[in-house]
């Protein structure tokens, strides 16, 4: 098992290589820093010195990849590439382009992020299996055909259209909580009730159709009817054989995205006005924030590649039959 | 004369349509090929979906055809013609009226004076806060309090044409093959209401109805109101619904038109190869999916921006850098997508190559590459089409979002994306301006229903295992 994770995590290890070698290659080579500079500053203030200050300011005066001046490592240190790239293993993030320290805005920033997405996924996690529970015990009747169109039908609006209608209805309308913004302690849940409400609204459609399939194809299985066989009423079969078992899946595809939740739902956040690491990439995104963008890309693909490693554990935890060679 | 242009995306739209053409003739001669077509030919819900995917991909081509305007003024100089840089498409010119009755500024749907009050001159010195009468909507309307009954009478007028073309439509279904059969039109005629014919032809029949009916009322409607409002700028709200429709389904297509190359070579060739050829194209879809996709888009998008916003001589008009970056929004949509097909195909040819008759292949010597295109390939084209159908809908909501946080479509183009996003203000607005959002939300809603209906249809009848393998969003 040791062996096993040791080894995923060193193939890990060139996998983050790629995503910045593309990552550098996106930021750095499509276009010149010059340029970066030049979307900055705007047209009327371009001059070749306040291009070469902006480079300076922000460490983009360096060559890429070898800096041949420099004597010894120098050479490959100074570089753009080692710099702004290499360093984010150590994750040293830097600065910002605004010059703002990008870790200490991350930390801040995590804490309002995790408070929408736990909830919204344990919320979600929750309506979602009932609900498929409940047609999956009706199957073939009209509550579960109507129930799975109603999922489509769900599931074919915009989730922006969530949002907004979320807010006009119950921020709005109803006027039952504030529209947007947080704040921190205990306050900060009337900030959240409607964010999780309308992630639930926007997820409920595919999630519980997609729970739905899965329960079915627990049911047609030996053990059901075996099951069923030995005199087992329907809902024992349910929820004593085919609710455990189809919860391994369901727990795994949860396992895969909980890193993910530290990066906070972009959309949601934006919209509601909380300072997470959502509305932080979006307003980086907004203001060309490139070693923000540059910081949140690395971030993500670490807590991707984490996901699929605790994916693989937890399948060990909750099914015997996996063993990690 | 017009002066045509063939931007970018409208290529890639028609050799879309290309390659659709050539796989109907090509699958219309094997028969396993046609059977789950026909599956889907005859589900209710596959017909009336299908018949609204076709009434969007008719508006989408349409306004896939690109050319400049001439330009009126230059006819009296009798020497050259001159166009102008302007772009318009064969569809513009059938909504002509919408695209140039443009008002001041908002307005309600079927108004006939302007959102806000303006001063108004009552001559005299003596001047007027009022709501002024719109300049196209209800014009031709001489005592705007006449405005109800002429909507109802122009709402009947437009659903009488519907409903009599419509049954002009059904009594030549019915018709030619009461002729063909020699038999009575009645009897036809009643076998077809009592769902008795071999196709859902009833439910197509409904279907085109009911999208006739929406036409027609359009066509009496729309030319003298404002449908559905106007937006901030005055511009007709149906117009923008209407032309967001392309947008969509180019995103849609055209993105996974990009991707199916590189993961169907990839896929498949790391299945049959193995080895190395199978560590790369591991190792390359797994860092390409671990970067989030929205963070991958955004990256792209931003140094798209840069490099337009300092190579402004590259593109001759606006339309064509818009058109730029619709393009490459597909594409990087597409790159971002084609890894989950290259894992599926990858994971079905594993499977394949250990079958007979790709081990009978080998044994008499036929070479990897030929194995490939003609084993593999043909019985992997289940997962490539239900993949493509199943990824529509998700393409086209995304869109939406993209398009909210910036790194959309381009701001000039007209989608769903950008109306919605404009419409976040609107809502804030007292009386609420909820006309745009309600257009947006209605059209998108109808085509992604219609493409998510269509995609499990299609999905049932291909899946050889016949259950679901949805992902969950």
């Amino acid at each position: 098992m040791i062996a096993y994770l040791a080894r995923r995590l060193l193939y890990a290890l060139p996998i983050l290589v790629g995503v910045n070698v593309l990552t550098f290659f996106l930021f750095f080579v499509v276009n010149s820093p010059d340029d970066m500079a030049r979307l900055h500053l705007g047209v009327k203030r371009v001059t070749p010195d306040a291009i070469e200050k902006w480079k300076v300011e922000r460490g983009y005066d360096r060559p890429l990849f070898w800096n041949a001046p420099r004597p010894g490592l120098a050479a490959l240190t100074d570089t753009i590439f080692f710099q702004k790239s290499v360093r984010l293993f150590t994750f040293d993030f830097g600065r910002s382009d605004e010059g703002r320290e990008i870790s200490r805005d991350i930390a801040e920033r995590m804490g309002p992020s995790l408070a929408i997405a736990v909830p919204a996924l344990l919320v979600g996690l929750l309506v979602n299996v009932t609900l498929a529970m409940t047609l999956a015990f009706f199957r073939g009747t009209y509550l579960d055909a109507w129930g799975v169109v109603f999922a489509v039908v769900l599931m074919s609006v915009s989730s922006l259209f969530y949002i907004i209608g979320g807010q006009y209805l119950v921020g709005k309308l109803l006027r039952l909580v504030p529209i947007s913004g947080y704040e921190g302690g205990l306050d900060a849940v009337k900030f959240i009730v409607l964010p999780v409400l309308v992630s639930l609204a926007a997820g409920v459609g595919s999630g519980t159709r997609w729970y739905r399939t899965l329960f079915l194809e627990e049911l047609g299985r030996d053990y059901v009817r075996t099951a069923r066989a030995k005199g087992l009423a329907e809902r024992a079969v349910l929820f004593k054989h085919v609710l455990r078992n189809a919860l391994i899946p369901i727990l795994t595809g949860v396992v895969v995205v909980l890193p993910l939740l530290f990066l906070g739902s972009l959309i949601t956040e934006a919209f509601f006005g909380i300072p997470g690491l959502g509305s932080y990439t979006i307003d980086a995104i907004h203001q060309q924030d490139f070693a923000v963008v540059r910081a949140m890309v690395f971030l993500g693909s670490v807590l991707y590649i984490l996901g699929l490693l605790l994916t693989d554990i937890s399948y060990t935890l909750v099914d015997p039959r996996v063993r990690l060679e | 004369m017009i002066s045509p242009v063939v931007l970018w995306t409208d290529a890639l739209v028609f050799t879309l349509v290309g390659v659709a053409v050539v796989f109907g003739l090509y699958a219309r001669r094997r028969e396993h090929l046609r059977e789950p077509w026909r599956r889907v030919a005859r589900s209710p819900k596959g017909v009336s979906a299908g018949t609204v995917l076709a009434a969007f991909v008719a508006i989408g081509l349409l306004d896939s055809l690109h050319f400049h305007p001439r330009l009126e003024g230059a006819e009296a100089g009798g020497s050259a013609e001159h166009y102008s840089t302007e772009v318009a498409s064969v569809f513009d010119l059938l909504v002509w009226p919408l695209r140039e009755r443009v008002e001041k500024t908002y307005s309600a749907p079927f108004a006939t004076h302007a959102y806000a009050k303006e001063t108004i001159d009552l001559g005299g010195g003596r001047q007027a806060r009022e709501y002024p009468r719109l300049v196209h909507g209800g014009a031709h309307l001489s005592d705007a309090g006449t405005r109800g009954a002429d909507i109802a009478l122009r709402s009947l007028a437009g659903l009488g044409a519907g409903i009599a073309l419509w049954l002009a439509l059904v009594g030549l279904f019915v018709a030619v093959p009461a002729a063909r059969r020699g038999e009575r039109f009645g009897r036809l005629w009643r076998a077809l209401w009592a769902g008795h014919w071999q196709w859902p032809w009833r439910t197509f029949l409904v279907t085109a109805g009911v999208l006739l009916t929406l036409v027609t009322l359009g066509v009496t409607l729309a030319g003298t109101y404002h449908v559905l409002g106007t937006d901030k700028v005055g511009q007709d709200v149906l117009y923008q619904a209407l032309k967001s429709v392309r947008t969509g389904l180019v995103i849609g297509t055209v993105s996974t038109l990009v991707m199916l190359p590189f993961a169907i070579a990839l896929g498949i060739s790391a299945g049959y190869f193995r080895g190395l050829v199978d560590d790369v194209v591991q190792y390359l879809y797994t860092t390409l999916s671990s970067i989030p996709g929205v963070l991958l888009i955004a990256a792209a998008v931003l140094m798209l921006q840069v490099y337009v916003a300092n190579h402004p001589d590259d593109f001759e008009s606006l339309a064509e850098s818009a058109d730029l970056r619709l393009l490459f929004l597909s594409i990087i949509l597409g790159v971002t997508s084609w890894t989950g097909l290259a894992r599926l195909l990858r994971a079905e040819t594993l499977k394949l190559s250990q079958v007979e008759f790709v081990l009978a292949a080998q044994a008499l010597g036929v070479a990897g590459g030929r194995i490939l295109v003609r084993h593999i390939l043909p019985n992997v084209m289940h997962i490539v089409l239900i993949t493509v159908v199943l990824d529509f809908s998700g393409l086209v909501l995304a869109e939406a979002v993209l398009s909210y946080v910036s790194i959309g479509v381009d701001p000039t183009t007209i989608s769903w994306g950008n109306m919605i996003n404009s419409a976040r203000l609107e809502l804030a607005r007292e009386p609420v301006v909820w006309w745009s959002l309600a257009a947006a939300f209605f059209f998108m809603f109808s085509l992604v229903l219609s493409a998510n209906l269509f995609a499990d249809v299609v999905r049932d009848a291909f899946d050889p295992r016949l259950r679901g393998s949805e992902r969950p969003a």
